[in-house]
């Protein structure tokens, strides 16, 4: 054996389970829910269901259509909604953003009951008592944000609280989306 | 004592859960054998997209008691293994399943094991060489400096006891 092949021999695999280390060193502290969903890049599934608060009222994903918008998948039994529920109203009211929401796994008159008491920043809201669309659309908990362009293309995805602190990188995608719209 | 203790609390948790947690999938009903264990068989392999290290088969939570409602509904109405596990991995993407394909997001997951392999090899030949090379020969004239230096050690140490 050469002399360089035997340095080789000798260095290459220091070099590779220090790759190896600094390969998982980078996944630490990655939050294992946060996997990318698969619906981005991809238009709305079709769906047709119940309006929450009219059961004669039929949506299906034409009327999310038009316009960027959030999709918000929530429900009354979950913490996390209650909590970013104050920040959807303020979005919905001072920076028109458009919402629709999709009440997950819900009971009618608890999730009529609580936009009467918190108030309704959404459009409309799916309903959807036995989580069908949910399935669709990918849904793993709630709640769920999607942002949807005026074509309905999914492109970015919030498994969590929307608040102030997440808010601003769907915010940038909302307002340059309305940008080229305009 | 502390670790007795715990060794036995978590055998109770287990015998106490694992019927539990099985028990769910007993109850989907299928007309023919063979369905019910392609269900069976399906829910061991696709993971609950919710809790990260439970599968279908195992998991409580809302989104895997809809899956496994989502699964027996593909069963009945005829679709492959291949057509369903299609069915999941667009929705949820290819963390749902187990075993995933080799592709370039599973490069490092699939590969790791045999580099580590390669490195244990390497690490029972680096530390294994005998370390009689050539470092270690000496010349007869390097030898002789030696015999002289302990030579006159001991001379020194002889002298030092004396004093």
């Amino acid at each position: 054996m050469t002399h360089t092949a035997k340095r080789l021999l000798m260095v290459s695999p220091m070099v590779m389970a220090f790759a190896l280390g600094l390969f998982l060193y980078q996944g630490i502290g990655q939050d294992p829910n946060n996997t990318e969903s698969s619906l981005i890049g991809q238009t709305l599934p079709e769906f047709s269901g119940q309006t929450l608060d009219s059961p004669s009222r039929n949506v299906s994903q034409a009327d999310m259509l038009g316009q960027p918008a959030l999709v918000n998948v929530w429900a009354t039994w979950c913490p996390t909604c209650r909590a970013e529920h104050e920040f959807l109203n303020t979005i919905a009211q001072q920076d028109n953003v458009r919402i629709f929401g999709v009440n997950y796994h819900d009971q009618k008159d608890a999730a009529q009951q609580w936009l009467q008491d918190l108030g309704n920043p959404y459009v409309f809201s799916v309903f959807d008592p036995n989580g069908a669309l949910g399935i669709e659309l990918g849904v793993v908990g709630a709640p769920e944000t999607y942002l949807i362009d005026a074509q309905g293309v999914v492109l970015d995805k919030l498994t969590g609280e929307l608040n102030e602190r997440t808010w601003p990188q769907l915010r940038s995608q909302y307002l340059s989306l309305l940008e080229a719209k305009n | 004592m502390l670790k007795s203790i715990t060794v036995s609390l978590l055998l109770g948790f287990m015998s106490w859960a694992s019927p539990l947690l099985q028990a769910d999938v007993g109850s989907y009903e299928f007309a023919e054998p063979e369905m019910a264990q392609r269900f069976v068989d399906l829910t061991t392999v696709l993971r609950c997209p919710k809790c990260q290290n439970q599968n279908l088969a195992d998991s409580d939570s809302i989104i895997a008691k809809d899956l496994r409602g989502q699964l027996q509904m593909l069963i009945k109405t005829g679709q492959t293994d291949r057509q369903i596990t299609d069915f999941m991995v667009q929705r949820y993407g290819e963390f749902i399943l187990y075993d995933p394909p080799f592709n370039k997001g599973t490069l490092v997951l699939w590969l790791a094991p045999f580099g580590m392999v390669l490195l244990g090899l390497w690490a029972l030949w680096f530390f294994g060489r005998k370390t009689t090379g050539q470092g270690a020969m000496l010349t007869p004239k390097e030898q002789q400096q030696i015999e002289q230096l302990l030579a006159d050690n001991q001379t020194q140490h002889r002298d030092l006891k004396n004093d």
